[in-house]
């Protein structure tokens, strides 16, 4: 029961922090590689304090982990970031697919004679 | 009917090296048809929507090497972005070379793809190869294109009780 409920605050946070875009964008960026602060902060166009508010969150989520390289904290991505990655690329996928399952039926109103035979 | 409901067996898609997205999807139509669908306006803003509830109200498109496109996007409460683009090459039933970025509304780095149609059986093998000018414009793009499909779950999220 303990553990049921430290998993569901787990997954609050964690849609909390995939709830934003800019969050999301950080964790694709991430999937290429480790990167530090300076080097989030310059795509974004973001100060690199407004850039630590968002590692933060993402750290919380557990979705990155975050190391000490001097006076640097480069990030990269956790296990359940990169399983948030594989989620998103479905999702973009599964919309994609709704796009040409549509085109099916367009093409077989414009041209009902052709194609093959749905059994 | 076979299909299954989850992934459609029948799209792929792939990154392939740091700045292309590869998309392939069969059609039981002749290439002539799907070519038709991809540059007619009538018939793109049938079916090229996203996610439920979307519509393109706007959909510009000169059918011609040089020609420009622009497609707007809604979901009828306030929330849309558009494309422009420009069509560099056209071969009729097989080909498609264009150019293209999104308004959000900022315009995104440019993409640049190129469609093919090619007669596989009764049907049509459509590949379309995205290049973008770097790794990190493709992960935005990707990024982009997710939050999109995102929505879609929110939405079906809202219904749900979690506690």
């Amino acid at each position: 029961m303990f553990i049921l409920i430290a998993d569901m605050q787990n997954l609050d946070s964690t849609f909390a922090a995939l709830a934003d875009p800019t969050r999301r964008a950080i964790l694709a960026r991430l999937a290429l590689g480790e990167t530090t602060v300076m080097e989030l902060a310059k795509p974004f166009e973001m100060t690199q304090p407004a850039v630590s508010r968002h590692l933060k969150v993402l750290e919380e989520a557990g979705l990155i982990v975050r190391r000490v390289d001097g006076s640097k904290r480069p990030a990269r991505l956790a296990p359940s970031g990169i399983e948030a990655i594989d989620q998103w690329l479905e999702m973009l996928r599964n919309a994609l697919a709704r796009n040409y399952d549509r085109l099916d039926q367009v093409l077989a109103e414009i041209n009902p004679n052709q194609g093959g035979n749905p059994q | 009917m076979s299909s299954t409901h989850t992934a459609n067996p029948r799209m792929t898609l792939t990154t392939e090296g740091d700045t292309h997205v590869v998309v392939t999807r069969r059609f039981n139509a002749s290439p002539e048809a799907v070519y038709r669908a991809h540059t007619e306006p009538a018939i793109i803003q049938r079916w090229l929507l996203g996610p439920d509830g979307w519509t393109m109200p706007v959909c510009i498109h000169e059918n011609r090497p040089g020609g420009k496109f622009r497609y707007e996007w809604s979901n009828g409460k306030g929330q849309g972005f558009y494309i422009t683009g420009e069509l560099i090459a056209l071969e009729p039933g097989s080909r498609i070379v264009h150019v293209e970025r999104m308004h959000l509304p900022d315009p995104t780095p440019d993409n640049h793809i190129e469609t093919t149609f090619q007669r596989d059986g009764d049907g049509t093998l459509m590949t379309m190869r995205m290049t973008l000018p770097d790794a990190k414009t493709r992960a935005q793009m990707l990024a982009t294109g997710m939050e999109r499909g995102m929505e879609a779950s929110y939405v079906r999220l809202e219904g749900l009780q979690l506690d």
